[in-house]
């Protein structure tokens, strides 16, 4: 199993044609990523890396039965690219590209949310399922195939944590980036209920930061719903109020979203805090390993 | 990761399609505060009523718009802090000679470490009714939010844990907006007078229009005023702008005044870089905002102290490390670098590169404790080789030899 994408995703990349695009279509498929296609409007007919490239979601869905897109495309863009992929019924929607702003997330949101499609993003490292599939721009190599799903806010952060897990033998299922800004099409609770369901996950990991109150709701729902051992993370804890900590959520604003009010709301509900992320997955490793 | 728009373009002008160009080397915003006196401009071009109120840079300028007013004003000092009132930097003034006395008082006094270079020049109103009222994004429902309080006057904050049952919360339905009846229901809460309610309804929904149209995360009222004569009056303003929306705000990046930012912040954040001034000693250069943070926390975990967050960004060059060490190196509480890098998107030989770039260009002999994984690993280390620039296996032992660094000078 594994969650959200597996052997059978079928990838188009929307900015392909972009210099990040391209990258990311080849290492993707160097991965072993199904990547079908890609779109560009005004490119169709040319070719990235031996794939196709369309003018519309619609028509790259036609021909290839994508089933899931990410989206590399200039912030400007990017809301633009969510609508589409929802129009075409793309399944799974990771949008990397970061700066998208929030009113116009605050729109895409409630119409996300409402659609067949499941949005990861924006701003985030993307999805991962170790030997089996990944759409975003993680080393693939620093993953190792596992028990442990990871659902984090923050992206080199997450490749830390992977690769401290990885080297001491613990293998990974999943790993979510959600995204660094206050509003994300899918959040904590969302990932926390696929790793519930997923026979393949054994723990699962939180990597929060400062900001907002997502961690706080999560480690509620963690204790009413989880069996599974859950672990976390919190970035952080040296951040000055009302500096904006480069994530656009990551802020402590009127002594809200601290790094302290979040590793206490995790302590009290029964989730195991790692002060770095070596302690964490040795706390990890002394439980599953 | 972070794409840029070619230098000046807008949306429609750009033929088809804008690809991922990934230059950096443009300013990249952080934040953007107005000060009060930009949000009562904005205030009162967006329909909200506003005091005769102006800004001086000197106390003969406020000496003279007193003049004009030709009423008691109140002279305020314009700064990013809460607590100006208590710290002196609002006064009362009845004369152009009384008007001048203060803003000399005021202009230069440091509040919370933010010297003041200008300050407001506005008409007293004569209050009855002190109001809180804002717009924000409620990040639990992911919708604007509007919050007003009959207790106002005070920060929110201070309201929120004194009296919570008097705040009241509206939250807004994004695609349909803010109707007139939605703001009509919040300010029946906040006045008996039938007029009143009407005035602050039709305030409220300029103020939400405000705060979309100008893509704002806060419009904030404090106090909203009814004075003597049954007017509904703002008597203050907070506007932030949420800079990933500046793009398509043209004409809102000319209220950006850097005057009392950090200066360090500030030349970051003109090359492109993602900083924020700590105070401590060892400087920090990260690709990714978590990673930074948890670098940060690490080195005080380690009893050390951090100087800085950098966050590189999702991508590299050569030239960029090169300006985030010139900026590092520059501070002189610095005495050592870690520079520490998980490099997915970014690449380890771009960052070799730019640090023995840095040694050639930047006279320092502060040391440099590099932590360098991931994509290019290779191409980095084959570069350093034979360079006094060793590269530490893991984090913990970079973050490690930095803080046994800061401590042994």
């Amino acid at each position: 199993m594994s969650i959200i994408i597996d052997k059978e995703t079928r990838v188009i990349v929307q900015g392909i044609t972009g210099r990040e695009g391209t990258f990311h279509a080849q290492q993707m498929l160097q991965y072993g990523t199904k990547v079908v296609g890609g779109v560009t409007p005004g490119k169709k007919g040319e070719n990235v890396e031996g794939l196709p490239v369309f003018d519309f979601v619609s028509e790259a869905v036609e021909a290839t039965d994508a089933n899931a897109t990410m989206i590399l495309v200039p912030a400007p863009f990017a809301p633009d690219a969510i609508y589409e992929a929802m129009e075409a019924g793309i399944q799974t929607i990771v949008c990397i590209t970061e700066g998208l702003p929030v009113l116009a997330m605050s729109q895409v949101y409630p119409r996300v949310r409402a659609s067949k499609s499941r949005l990861i993003g924006p701003n985030t490292m993307g999805v991962i399922s170790p030997g089996k599939c990944k759409i975003g721009i993680m080393p693939g190599h620093i993953h190792e195939p596992g028990n442990v799903g990871i659902a984090s806010r923050s992206g080199t952060l997450t490749y830390e944590i992977v690769q401290n897990l990885s080297r001491r033998g613990i293998g990974q299922s999943s790993a979510v980036g959600i995204g660094g800004d206050p509003i994300v099409g899918s959040g904590f609770i969302d990932i926390l209920e696929l790793y519930k369901e997923d026979p393949e996950t054994d723990a699962v990991i939180i990597v929060g930061e400062i900001g907002g109150t997502d961690e706080e709701i999560a480690a509620d729902w963690v204790q009413a719903n989880m069996k599974k051992p859950v672990f976390g993370y919190i970035a952080g804890r040296a951040a000055p109020e009302g500096k904006r900590m480069g994530h656009a959520g990551a802020i402590i604003s009127g002594g809200k979203g601290t790094a302290k009010d979040k590793i206490e709301a995790f302590e009290a509900h029964g989730i195991q805090v790692g002060a770095n992320p070596e302690e964490l997955a040795e706390k990890v490793k002394s439980t599953i390993g | 990761m972070c794409f840029s728009l070619d230098n000046g373009a807008r949306m429609g002008e750009i033929d088809g399609f804008a690809f991922p160009n990934e230059s950096l080397d443009e300013p990249r915003e952080v934040e953007m505060k107005l000060y009060e006196y930009q949000a009562m401009e904005l205030f009162a071009r967006s329909g909200i009523p506003t005091p005769f109120s102006r800004v001086a840079s000197s106390p003969e300028e406020a000496r003279q718009l007193t003049a004009e007013v030709g009423k008691k004003v109140v002279i305020k000092a314009q700064v990013h802090m809460g607590g100006r009132g208590k710290a002196g930097g609002v006064k009362l003034a009845e004369t152009p000679d009384e008007a001048e006395k203060a803003a000399e008082a005021i202009l230069g006094m440091q509040i919370k470490g933010l010297t003041v270079h200008k300050v407001l020049v506005a008409e007293a109103i004569d209050i009855k009714n002190e109001i809180y009222l804002s717009v924000t994004i409620d990040r639990v429902s992911k919708r604007p939010i509007v919050m007003a309080s009959a207790a106002g006057g005070v920060e929110i904050e201070q309201i929120a844990a004194e009296t919570p049952e008097k705040i009241i919360k509206y939250i807004v339905d994004p695609i349909a907006g803010l109707r007139s009846f939605e703001a009509r229901k919040v300010t029946a809460q906040l006045f008996e007078n039938q007029k009143a309610v009407g005035k602050a309804a039709n305030l409220l929904v300029n103020l939400y229009h405000l705060f979309i149209n100008g893509d704002c995360s806060l419009v904030e009222i404090n106090p909203l005023v009814l004075d003597a004569d049954g007017n509904v009056i703002a008597a203050d303003g907070k506007v932030d702008i949420d800079d990933n929306a500046l793009y398509r705000q043209p004409e809102l990046l000319k209220y950006r005044e850097a005057i009392d930012e950090d200066p360090n912040e500030v030349r970051a954040r003109e090359l492109g870089l993602n900083y924020v001034s700590l105070d401590g000693d060892i400087g920090c250069i990260v690709n990714g905002a978590g990673l930074a943070m948890a670098t940060v926390d690490w080195i005080q975990l380690f009893g050390g102290s951090p100087a800085n967050f950098l966050d590189l960004g999702g991508s590299s060059s050569v030239a960029k490390m090169v300006r985030a060490l010139d900026i590092i190196l520059g501070n002189p509480k610095v005495k050592t670098v870690l520079v520490n890098i998980l490099a997915g998107i970014t690449r380890c030989d771009d960052i070799a590169n730019g640090i023995l770039e840095a040694r050639k260009q930047i006279q320092s002999d502060k040391p440099i404790v590099l932590r360098l994984a991931g994509t290019n690993e290779e191409a980095a280390q084959a570069l350093l080789e034979g360079t006094d620039i060793q590269i530490t296996p893991s984090m913990r032992e970079g973050v490690q030899t930095a803080v046994e660094i800061a401590k042994s000078k």
